[in-house]
């Protein structure tokens, strides 16, 4: 079971969100690419704010610094590397049948989650409820992530690592300018 | 707040997946889908954050890598076909198509 939010907690928390998602809205409806890509950014600041109010603080500083900072910059580079012109030259809207076809998933994908949101959730915990704080105390916002991670999911992170080389070696065999040979 | 971020991260994911399906430039479908795994990620914090575990928060570290990798390689695959089919537009690359 949930405990009691006090009043600021919940007026901000649903703050937050409303901006995420009138953000999300305008990224969507924006014809130039360069708008889009820094609605989207506001967004991720919106959604940090969320990650820290639940308590990942951690995570929070990795979407300002990682996604914000660093993912948005690369689009943002690209957009500007390919030079496209005017956006209202570009007709970047698909016709009303995917328009029907996309709002139809929409209302399917909203309705699913409505059903699963009245679903019992397990309530008796594993832990404590104050467990989370305590170790927050214990070991502070970076501790917490960084003993499982270097512990139980040591596998899993290691692995990242080759994940990002082979990312890294793709890259850059993508942007070569003179073709692979067998290439038209 | 388990209730509240579900019904966010739905909304942010539904809006994200009419941006896949709507827009026809890969740059702005690339984002759409960023912000998929953004909505994926407020659920598994959220969730972390209801059970008092840290195990969600390691889930969405790994999330972002493998956003940054996805961005990395699709936005070299991105220029390699703007340097050859000289478009964004994703039905206009249609090599494969019969």
């Amino acid at each position: 079971m949930e405990p009691h939010y006090p009043l600021f907690y919940v007026f901000h928390f649903y703050l937050f969100g409303v901006i995420a998602l009138a953000s999300a809205v305008a990224f969507v409806t924006r014809k130039s690419p360069v708008a889009a890509a820094l609605w989207l950014v506001n967004t991720m600041f919106a959604l940090a704010a969320l990650y820290v109010m639940l308590d990942a603080q951690f995570i929070g500083v990795m979407q300002v610094l990682v996604y914000a900072g660093a993912i948005m910059v690369v689009f943002l580079f690209v957009v500007m590397l390919l030079n496209l012109g005017h956006p209202s030259e570009i007709a970047d809207t698909r016709g009303i049948w995917w328009k029907l076809a996309a709002g139809a998933i929409g209302v399917g994908l909203l309705s699913e989650i409505m059903i699963i949101l009245r679903a019992k959730l397990p309530q008796q915990l594993i832990v404590p409820r104050d467990y989370a704080e305590v170790q927050l105390q214990k070991l502070n916002a970076v501790g917490v992530i960084a003993d499982p991670l270097f512990k139980d999911y040591l596998l899993a992170f290691e692995l990242t690592s080759v994940l990002l080389l082979v990312a890294i070696a793709g890259a850059v065999v993508l942007g070569r300018r003179e073709r692979v040979a067998g290439a038209r | 707040m388990l209730a509240e971020s579900l019904f966010f991260t739905a909304a942010l994911f539904i809006i994200g997946v009419i941006g896949v399906m709507v827009r026809r430039n890969i740059i702005i479908i690339f984002m759409s889908i960023e912000l998929i795994l953004n909505a994926v990620n407020i659920n598994l914090i959220a969730f972390s954050h209801y059970w008092q575990q840290v195990n969600g928060q390691i889930f969405a570290i790994f999330v972002i890598t493998d956003a940054v990798a996805e961005a990395a390689v699709g936005l070299g695959i991105l220029i390699a076909l703007f340097r050859n089919k000289e478009t964004v537009l994703a039905d206009e690359v249609d090599l494969l198509k019969w």
